[in-house]
C-alpha cells in the first residue's frame, strides 16, 4: 500500500525553502547554473529557478538546463541498455556555482556519475546538491546541501516522485517495505 | 548331398516379408533368397525363412539414383565408396551412379573399374561407375568414352557434372559419339559465362541479399540448344538437376517434339525454396540453386505429368569446414541419399501428385533405363533379382544426424519434420538395412563376396 | 540491440532512438573534453578482411570516445590472407576476449554468419558485407539528411516526405540497399537511378522507384541526391561502354548541378571519382555534405557502439 508522505502543497513550500537557501548560500543569484538530473530533476531545477526568478527580480544571468549522466554510469553492463536523455549545459561552467537538482537521493551514485559528467563540461568554482528526497542508504561519500524532506525508509521500500509536469499529479508516496 | 554340391543360394538366409503393400496397393508376402523374388501371395509358408513383418510398409522396388557423388577416390574425407554405399542403403536404394568428378576423374578404363570394384567390395548397392564426357572434366578434348564402355565398368552414362559441356561442337560430338554403345550423356546445364561467380537463384532475394544471382535462362538455353543438338545428331541427352520453371517448358516442348531426352529433379528442388539462403546458412546452397516457390511448383508438375522422367538425388557430401564459413566461400552441394524417399514423399506423394507406383517409375524403373542397368529397377515379382525397400509411410520423425549414413552431414534437412522411414533395404537377397538400421560393414562385405564368387 | 547487420531488421521508432542517441553523441564532440566512459573496459575489435581506412579510423575514433579498448585486425598479411577461416578468426577474437566486433567482409552475409555462429558472444556490428548492405554508412546518411533539414528539433523526427535520388552502381552498393530500407523506414521516398545494367534483375521487393533518367530525376527536383561511387573495373565486365559515357549520363555533372534547387543536398559516401560520378562544383558547393557526412559517421558509430555494448548482453539476447 503506497501512502503518501507529501502532498504538492508540500512539495511547493520545499521548493521555495530550497531556493531561499541556495540564494543564501551563493549571496545572491549571481554566476548560478542550476542543472537538473533527468527526468524529474530537470522539472525540479526549471521550478527553482522560476521561484529564484521570483524572489529576485533583478537577476539576469540566472541559468538553467539538464545534465544527462547515463553515459556516465557504472552499472551500465547490467540490465537493459538505457537510452541516455538530453544535456544542455548554458553556456560556460567554469567559475560558475553549479547546484545539481535531483528528486530522490539514495546510494548516491547517480550524483558521483553526475559530479563525472560535469568535469568534462569544465570547472565550477563550487558544485552544490538540492534534492527534494533524501531516504538515506548512501553507499558513496556523499551528501546534499538542500533537502526538501529527510525520508528515513527501509532498501526494499519504493518512493514515488509524481509531478505535474511529468505524471499530471503531484505527490510523494511510498511503497512496499515488509514493516508497514 | 555333398557339400560341394551346396549352391550359394541355399547357403543363403531365406527371407518372408508378411503382408507388405505393394506400389498397386495389393498385399502381399514375399519370399526371396539370393536367387531373386521366389514367391507372391498371401499366406506364404515361412519355414526355412526370417520372416520380417511388413504390415504397413511399403515394398518398393530397390531405389535407383542415377545421380551420386562417392568422392571416392581423391576426396576420401567427404565420402568413400562404401561410406557412399551406406547412405545409399539407409535411403532404401540398391543402385547408385557414381559422378565422375573424382580425383582422378573417372575419366578412363581403369579408373571406372576401380569405382566399380570398390562398390562390389563394400557390398551394399551395385555402384554403377558414371564416365567423364571430357579429360579430367576440363571441357577440352573428349574422353576415352569407348574404352569405358567396353570396359568392366560397362559404363553408359557419360557426364562431367559440376561442369557444364559448355562448348557446343564438343558436345555434338560427344552425343554422337555414344550413339556407337547406347550411351547417353547427362548434361549439367549451365552456361559458365552467365554464372560467374553466381551464388544462389537470380530473383529479388539475389538483389537484397546482394549475392551474385544465378539465373534461370543460364539452364534453359543450354538445355534448348543441346534438345535441337540431340534431335540433329539423332542422339540421346539427359539433363541433369532440372531446376527451373522454364527448363520443364523447354523439356515438355522437345519431347512433344519426339527427341530423345530424359530429365532428372532433385528432391531438394522438388521441396525447399530460395527463402533459406536468407540466413547466409550455406547448408543450403547448392548447385543448380534453390529457387523459386513457383519453380518448385512447376517441377512437381512436371514429375507429375512425366516431362521429368526420374528423381536423383545429386548427393554431394562436404566436410564441415567447406560449410562452416562464409556463403561466398562455401561448397555448393548437400547430402541427399538417405533422406530422398521422404523428401519426395513429402514433397509429391503427400500433396496428391504422384501415387506409389509412379514413386516407383521415377526412383527405380526408369533411373535404371536410362542408365541401361540390368538387374535394377524390375517391378517386384517372381523371378525378379531380389533388390527391394520396405519403407513406412506412417512415420514421421524429426530428422538427425543419426539419420545419416555417410561420412559427411551437411543435409539441409536436419531438424526439420519428414515423413516416412525407410525400415529395410535387400540387395542381391540380403538386408543392408533390417529394422531402420544399416548393418555393419563386415556382415555386408562378407554376403556381398559369397555371392560375387558363386553367383 | 545484440546485433546491428541490416538496416532491414530496424523498425522506425528503433532507428529514430539511435539517431537520437547520435545526436546526444555528436554534443560531446563539442564539449572541451570529447570524450566519454561509457564504455571502459570493453574491447571492440575492428576486423577488416578488406581494406576501408576512413570506416575504420571512423569506427576507431568512435570506440576511443566511448573509452573502448580498440584492436585492429586487418586481414591483409595477417594469417587470414594465408588460409585461415572466418570460424577460426572469430574464436581467436573470442579467447581474446571482444565484446564488440566490427566486421567488414568481401563476402555478403559474412557478419550474419558471423552473429549466427555460437563462434564467438560478442556484438557484431556490419561494416559493410560484399554488396549486401553497410548499416552504419546509411544511419550517417540518415542523420546527415534529417541534421540538414530539422537542425536543431532533428530529435524524434523521422523523414517523412524527404524525396531521396540515388544514382549509380545500385547492383553492386551496399550503401545503396541499406538506405533503401533505412529511408523508407523513416518515411522517406527513396528513387533509384542507374543504367539497367546496374540494377538487380529483379527489383519488385524494393519499396522505391526507378528510372533510366537522371535528368528527369533531376528536375523532378528532388530533395536528396546521392551519388554513388562508380568502380572502374566494372566497365571491364560490360556493365557500361565507358567511363566517359557513364559521366555524361549518369553523372552529376555541373549542369545538372546547377539545375537542383538551392536546398537541395547533394551527398556521396566517398571515396569520391571526382569527374566521373560527381563533378568538383558539386561535391564542394554549399550544398555537398560530403564532410558533414564523415563528422557524423563518429556520432552514429558511437550510437551504434553504445547500443550494442551497454546492458547486459544475455538480456538483450532474451529480447531480439
Amino acid at each position: 500500500m503506497a501512502h503518501t508522505v507529501l502532498t504538492q502543497a508540500d512539495i511547493t513550500r520545499a521548493l521555495t525553502r530550497i531556493s531561499h537557501e541556495i540564494l543564501e548560500s551563493n549571496r545572491g543569484p549571481d554566476n548560478l547554473v542550476i542543472l537538473g538530473i533527468p527526468t524529474r530533476g530537470v522539472i525540479l531545477a526549471r521550478r527553482i529557478a522560476d521561484i529564484i526568478q521570483r524572489i529576485e527580480p533583478a537577476a539576469t544571468m540566472l541559468r538553467v538546463g539538464s545534465l544527462d549522466v547515463t553515459l556516465y554510469r557504472d552499472d551500465l553492463a547490467h540490465g537493459r541498455t538505457r537510452t541516455p536523455s538530453r544535456t544542455e549545459v548554458p553556456g560556460s561552467i567554469d567559475g560558475a556555482t553549479v547546484v545539481l537538482v535531483d528528486d530522490v537521493l539514495y546510494s548516491g551514485r547517480t550524483i558521483r556519475s553526475a559530479l563525472d559528467a560535469l568535469g568534462d563540461h569544465g570547472r565550477p568554482t563550487i558544485v552544490r546538491l538540492a534534492v527534494l528526497v533524501d531516504r538515506g542508504h548512501r553507499e558513496l561519500p556523499i551528501r546534499a546541501d538542500f533537502v526538501g524532506r529527510n525520508l528515513p525508509t527501509a532498501t526494499d521500500e519504493r518512493i514515488n516522485v509524481h509531478l505535474v509536469e511529468s505524471d499530471g499529479d503531484e505527490f510523494v508516496s511510498i511503497d512496499g517495505g515488509s514493516n508497514r | 548331398m555333398s557339400i560341394d554340391g551346396l549352391q550359394q543360394h541355399e547357403l543363403q538366409e531365406r527371407w518372408l516379408i508378411r503382408g507388405a503393400t505393394l506400389p498397386d496397393g495389393t498385399s502381399t508376402d514375399i519370399r526371396l533368397d539370393g536367387r531373386g523374388i521366389t514367391e507372391l501371395g498371401i499366406g506364404l509358408s515361412q519355414s526355412g525363412a526370417s520372416v520380417i513383418d511388413a504390415e504397413g510398409l511399403i515394398a518398393l522396388p530397390g531405389l535407383v539414383d542415377l545421380h551420386a557423388h562417392l568422392r571416392e577416390p581423391g576426396y576420401e574425407h567427404s565420402e568413400t565408396v562404401l561410406s557412399g554405399s551406406r547412405a545409399a542403403a539407409r535411403g532404401g536404394f540398391t543402385s547408385v551412379f557414381a559422378m565422375a568428378n573424382t580425383l582422378p576423374a573417372q575419366d578412363t578404363a581403369g579408373v571406372v573399374e576401380q569405382v566399380l570394384a570398390l562398390g562390389e567390395s563394400a557390398g551394399y548397392v551395385d555402384v554403377q561407375p558414371i564416365g567423364a564426357v571430357t579429360v579430367g572434366l576440363a571441357g577440352k578434348q573428349l574422353a576415352e568414352l569407348g574404352a569405358m564402355a567396353s570396359s568392366k565398368a560397362r559404363v553408359r552414362v557419360f557426364s562431367d557434372d559440376g561442369f557444364c559441356v559448355s562448348d557446343p561442337l564438343l558436345m555434338r560430338r560427344a552425343l554422337e559419339y555414344v550413339k556407337a554403345f547406347d550411351g547417353v550423356i547427362a548434361q549439367h546445364s549451365q552456361e559458365p559465362r552467365l554464372t560467374e561467380n553466381a551464388q544462389m537463384n537470380e530473383g529479388a532475394l539475389s538483389g537484397e541479399l546482394g549475392l551474385v544471382g544465378w539465373p534461370a535462362v543460364a539452364e534453359e538455353s543450354i538445355i534448348a540448344r543441346d534438345v535441337l543438338l540431340a534431335e540433329h545428331v539423332g542422339s540421346r541427352l539427359h539433363v541433369c538437376h532440372v531446376s527451373t520453371a522454364g527448363s520443364v517448358d523447354v523439356i515438355r516442348w522437345a519431347k512433344a517434339r519426339g527427341i530423345n531426352v530424359t530429365a532428372e529433379v532433385t528432391p531438394h528442388h522438388l521441396l525447399l525454396t530460395e527463402d533459406l539462403v536468407r540466413g547466409y546458412d550455406a547448408r543450403f546452397k547448392v548447385n543448380p540453386p534453390l529457387r523459386s516457390r513457383e519453380d518448385v511448383q512447376a517441377l512437381r508438375a512436371g514429375l507429375a505429368d512425366g516431362t521429368i522422367d526420374i528423381v536423383a538425388t545429386d548427393h554431394a557430401p562436404h566436410p564441415v569446414e567447406s560449410k562452416d564459413c562464409e556463403w561466398d566461400a562455401a561448397a555448393n552441394g548437400m547430402v541427399g541419399l538417405e533422406s530422398a524417399l521422404s523428401v519426395v514423399h513429402a514433397a509429391v506423394v503427400a500433396t496428391g501428385l504422384l501415387d506409389w507406383a509412379d514413386i516407383e517409375r521415377v526412383l527405380s524403373r526408369t533411373p535404371a533405363r536410362i542408365g541401361r542397368l540390368v538387374g535394377q529397377g524390375n517391378p517386384i515379382a517372381v523371378g525378379s533379382p531380389a533388390e527391394l525397400t520396405l519403407y513406412d509411410p506412417a512415420a514421421t520423425r524429426v530428422f538427425g544426424r543419426e539419420d545419416l549414413a555417410g561420412t559427411s552431414t551437411n543435409s539441409p534437412y536436419l531438424s526439420m519434420t519428414l515423413p516416412g522411414e525407410v525400415r529395410a533395404t535387400f540387395h542381391r537377397g540380403y538386408p543392408t538395412v533390417l529394422d531402420g538400421v544399416v548393418r555393419s560393414s563386415l556382415e555386408i562385405a562378407d554376403q556381398a563376396s559369397g555371392v560375387v564368387v558363386h553367383g | 540491440m545484440r546485433h546491428l547487420l541490416s538496416t532491414k531488421d530496424l523498425s522506425r521508432d528503433e532507428a529514430i532512438n539511435l539517431l537520437d542517441i547520435a545526436e546526444d553523441m555528436a554534443d560531446v564532440a563539442e564539449r572541451e573534453v570529447k570524450k566519454l566512459p561509457t564504455l571502459r573496459g570493453k574491447t571492440v575489435v575492428n576486423l577488416f578482411f578488406e581494406d576501408s581506412t576512413r570506416t575504420r579510423i571512423s569506427f576507431e575514433a568512435a570506440a576511443k570516445r566511448l573509452s573502448a579498448d580498440v584492436i585492429n585486425f586487418s586481414a591483409k598479411g595477417s594469417s587470414v590472407s594465408k588460409g585461415e577461416s572466418l570460424k577460426d578468426t572469430a574464436q581467436t577474437l573470442a579467447a581474446i576476449g571482444a565484446d564488440g566486433v566490427v566486421i567488414r567482409h568481401p563476402a555478403s552475409g559474412a557478419p550474419a554468419v558471423l552473429a549466427a555462429s555460437g563462434w564467438i558472444d560478442a556484438g557484431i556490428i556490419n561494416a559493410g558485407d560484399g554488396t549486401h548492405e553497410h548499416p552504419t554508412q546509411a544511419l550517417l546518411d540518415a542523420f546527415t539528411i534529417r541534421r540538414r533539414i530539422h537542425g536543431q528539433a532533428s530529435r524524434g523526427t523521422g523523414l517523412d516526405g524527404v524525396s531521396v535520388t540515388i544514382v549509380g552502381d545500385v547492383l553492386h552498393s551496399r550503401v545503396a540497399r541499406s538506405n533503401l530500407w533505412l529511408l523508407t523506414t523513416l518515411g522517406a521516398d527513396v528513387t533509384f537511378v542507374a543504367p539497367p545494367t546496374l540494377l538487380p534483375s529483379d527489383t519488385s521487393l524494393w519499396p522505391a522507384r526507378f528510372s533510366f533518367d537522371l535528368d528527369d530525376a533531376i528536375d523532378a527536383g528532388p530533395d536528396v541526391v546521392m551519388m554513388l561511387r562508380i568502380q572502374t573495373e566494372r566497365m571491364h565486365a560490360a556493365f557500361f561502354p565507358s567511363s566517359r559515357e557513364y559521366s555524361r549520363v549518369w553523372g552529376l555533372d555541373d549542369a545538372r548541378f546547377r539545375r537542383l534547387g538551392p536546398a537541395s543536398i547533394v551527398m556521396h559516401p566517398g571515396p569520391m571519382n571526382r569527374g566521373l560520378e560527381i563533378s568538383s562544383a558539386a561535391a564542394d558547393s554549399a550544398n555537398s555534405t560530403v564532410l558533414e557526412q564523415v563528422t557524423n559517421g563518429v556520432s552514429v558509430r558511437m550510437a551504434a557502439l553504445y547500443l550494442l555494448l551497454s546492458g547486459d548482453r544475455k538480456e538483450s539476447k532474451n529480447v531480439d
